[in-house]
């Protein structure tokens, strides 16, 4: 825990992939993991939305013992609400997850707010190993489970990707004893959403495979031909040395060996 | 049938006989004899003109040694038609020209590797789809390392490459200042990013959140005029107008595959890069065996050509490499169950898959199926899996693989030393 820094995780309504209920959605529950991990009980949370809605329960079932919500209708865009909340309170650290699980979710929201506050943006955090001297040290997550480390310094935004630590049970009781602060915010509505058509998604067409021949011949060539690899280099005559000296040539020409 | 042996190429393998020209050239008293017999062989005429005839190139020596004079010209190359031809033809597809284009869509590839990746290849498609006949070019913008030798057969009219340090690793700033230079100079229609994890999606984010334009994310049907994409973690489609900056799913398109193109080079003015706020500190070393074996980036697989398996395991370590093994690797005991590559194990994806003492059972050529390198180490020159193989060395695993480990050691020592030297 580091106590200087202010750290707010900014959370969402989730969407169960297979029953569609609304759940404490992935990435903002590892959000406020994160959080929890670096601010413990100074962490803030904040919705912008409904502050009936019961899944705020159980991200305060997390151990918060308050949730902050900005009221606004399902149909107003909290991008400007949040904005005008992290101006008035100045905070070291605002976690995010990637890509919320209802709405539009383009992932935008992390890089507008960025973007309108003038701080850098760190995407698809897996974990920050620490905050030192105004300058945090942070392990990003990249595709094939690798990971980067970057130096950032405060104040940032950070986007939580899947591979963070995974969100803690969540505890029913002492989430319904927290305290929900709603404050009342002038919220605006999303217009360019509302001309939108939304339809459940249709499952997408499989690609196939199709042969363009013009021939029998070709289509026959086509269908009957093992599929053979555009013909390597093989290598049977040389020293066991210059054949290992190949294969880690390639291997490094490929970047997989660093 | 003249009409048949026409210029198309398929046709041209095919071994056609001509029942009536074999006739004539066996019947010397037919009227069309003569000229039959003149058309296969050119005459040669000497320097006063006199015709000229070789008595050395006359005939053939027949399988017992004697000279044969073959009078009716039955085995004559011109009469028996086209000899089958085995070498496939190279078949020039027509180039696609665009001058003067009077628009831009830029297309900013992954290039994962240094190469397309399918991708990409679906963007550039639909980015042709966009371009709708008129006078567009389709531009590829790319940064870094470019080894992609394809790029004319994907549909690049034209290429943007950016080399350097500054967008060498993690600099999602520096590329959004080179995109923001190229979006003042070219002003292009649309902007097709990969909607992918290797860091289209963010740059983007990157780029609407500063142009102020709102984006399509996860699009997979695109027209000029309407865009669907996905929305609400994927269980929702919206129907929208198309935007000028989009982030596109996979096997949005259809990739380009029946013109070439001309990749022609062109250029943005300076780019003045600032500092970044985000610096990059390089990769850190993971496990390499707590990676998944379906998302590994680079295997290394045993089969049956193993005996000495401290060796494999102490080679993949200094290599970097996550394990994989054959079936019978797994059914003999020396590797774990979760660690089979192949039709009843693991469906791998890597970039580069070593596949030492595997002969290529078909079930398992179907599990490496998506790896883009193959290499093989093997003691049979014969076998599937060096005919699958990019790079293929014959030879016992055992003396490649002691070789490996001291390269990969030496390797490292010397990067380290590098680094030391870097520090003083």
């Amino acid at each position: 825990m580091l106590p200087n820094v202010k750290v707010v995780s900014l959370v969402s309504v989730g969407r169960h992939p297979q029953s569609g209920r609304a759940r404490r959605a992935e990435q903002d529950g590892r959000a406020v993991e994160l959080g929890l991990k670096l601010a413990s009980n100074e962490l803030k949370v904040v919705h912008a939305g409904n502050a009936q809605e019961p899944v705020l329960r159980q991200y305060a079932g997390m151990g918060l013992s308050s949730l902050t919500v900005l009221e606004q209708e399902s149909n107003c865009d909290a991008l400007s609400v949040l904005t005008t909340f992290l101006h008035e309170n100045k905070f070291d650290v605002v976690l995010t997850g990637v890509r919320a699980e209802g709405g539009e979710s383009s992932g935008m929201l992390p890089y507008l707010l960025a973007e309108q506050l003038g701080w850098p943006l760190v995407p698809r955090v897996a974990d920050i190993i620490s905050i030192q001297g105004g300058e945090a040290e942070v392990l990003l997550a990249l595709p094939r489970g690798q990971r980067r480390a970057v130096k950032v310094k405060l104040p940032f935004i950070a986007s939580v990707d899947n591979a963070a630590q995974e969100a803690r049970q969540s505890a029913f009781g002492p989430g319904l004893r927290a305290q929900l602060k709603v404050l009342d915010v002038a919220s605006v509505v999303d217009e360019a959403a509302s001309h939108w058509q939304i339809s459940a998604a249709k499952p997408r067409p499989k690609r196939i495979k199709v042969v363009k021949a013009k021939t029998a011949a070709d289509r026959m060539k086509a269908a009957t031909a093992k599929p053979v690899g555009g013909g390597g280099k093989v290598m049977k005559d040389e020293t066991a040395a210059e054949k290992a000296q190949a294969i880690f040539d390639l291997l490094l020409e490929e970047k997989v060996v660093r | 049938m003249s009409h048949l042996s026409s210029n198309d190429s398929s046709l041209d393998n095919l071994f056609r006989r001509d029942p009536r020209a074999e006739w004539i050239a066996r019947n010397r008293l037919h009227p069309l004899h003569g000229e039959m017999m003149q058309a296969g062989s050119a005459e040669v005429r000497g320097p006063s003109g006199l015709l000229r005839k070789n008595p050395h190139v006359i005939g053939f020596i027949g399988p017992n040694g004697i000279k044969r004079i073959d009078r009716a010209n039955i085995s004559s190359a011109a009469i028996g038609g086209k000899k089958r031809s085995n070498e496939a033809k190279e078949v020039l597809l027509p180039l696609h020209i665009v001058e003067n284009p009077d628009f831009y869509i830029m297309v900013v590839a992954d290039m994962v590797g240094g190469r397309l990746t399918g991708h990409d290849k679906d963007i550039l498609g639909l980015a042709h789809k966009l371009v709708a006949k008129q006078n567009g070019a389709v531009t590829l913008v790319c940064f870094g390392e470019n080894k992609e030798t394809q790029c004319d057969l994907a549909g690049v009219d034209r290429l943007i490459h950016l080399e350097g340090d500054e967008y060498d690793g993690f600099a999602p700033e520096a590329r959004l200042t080179a995109l923001q230079e190229i979006e003042a100079q070219y002003k292009p229609v649309h902007w097709l990013f990969p909607d992918s994890v290797h860091g289209g999606t963010d740059l983007a984010c990157r780029l609407s959140a500063r142009l102020g334009e709102r984006l399509a994310a996860q699009a997979w049907q695109v027209n000029a005029e309407q865009t669907v994409c996905r929305g609400a973690s994927a269980s929702h489609d919206i129907l929208r107008d198309t935007p000028r900056i989009l982030t596109l799913l996979e096997e949005c398109g259809d990739a380009i595959d029946e013109t070439r193109h001309q990749v022609l080079p062109i250029s943005v003015d300076s780019i003045k890069q600032v500092s970044p706020n985000v610096i990059d500190k390089g990769l850190i070393a993971v496990d390499s065996n707590a990676v998944p074996l379906a998302e590994a980036e680079f295997i290394l697989s045993a089969g049956n050509g193993i005996h000495n398996w401290d060796q494999f395991h102490s080679t993949a370590a200094a290599l970097g490499a996550t394990e994989g093994a054959s079936r019978v690797a797994v059914d003999d005991g020396f590797m774990p169950r979760e660690r089979q590559v192949g039709a009843s194990g693991t469906w791998v994806t890597a970039r580069v898959y070593l596949a030492v003492g595997i002969s290529g059972a078909i079930q398992h050529m179907q599990g490496i199926g998506q790896c883009d390198k193959v290499i093989a180490i093997n003691t049979d020159a014969g076998c599937d899996m060096v005919k699958r193989a990019d790079l293929a060395v014959i030879a016992d695993s055992e003396e490649i693989l002691a070789e490996l480990t001291r390269l990969a050691q030496e390797h490292s020592l010397s990067k380290n030393q590098e680094e030391k030297s870097d520090a003083a």
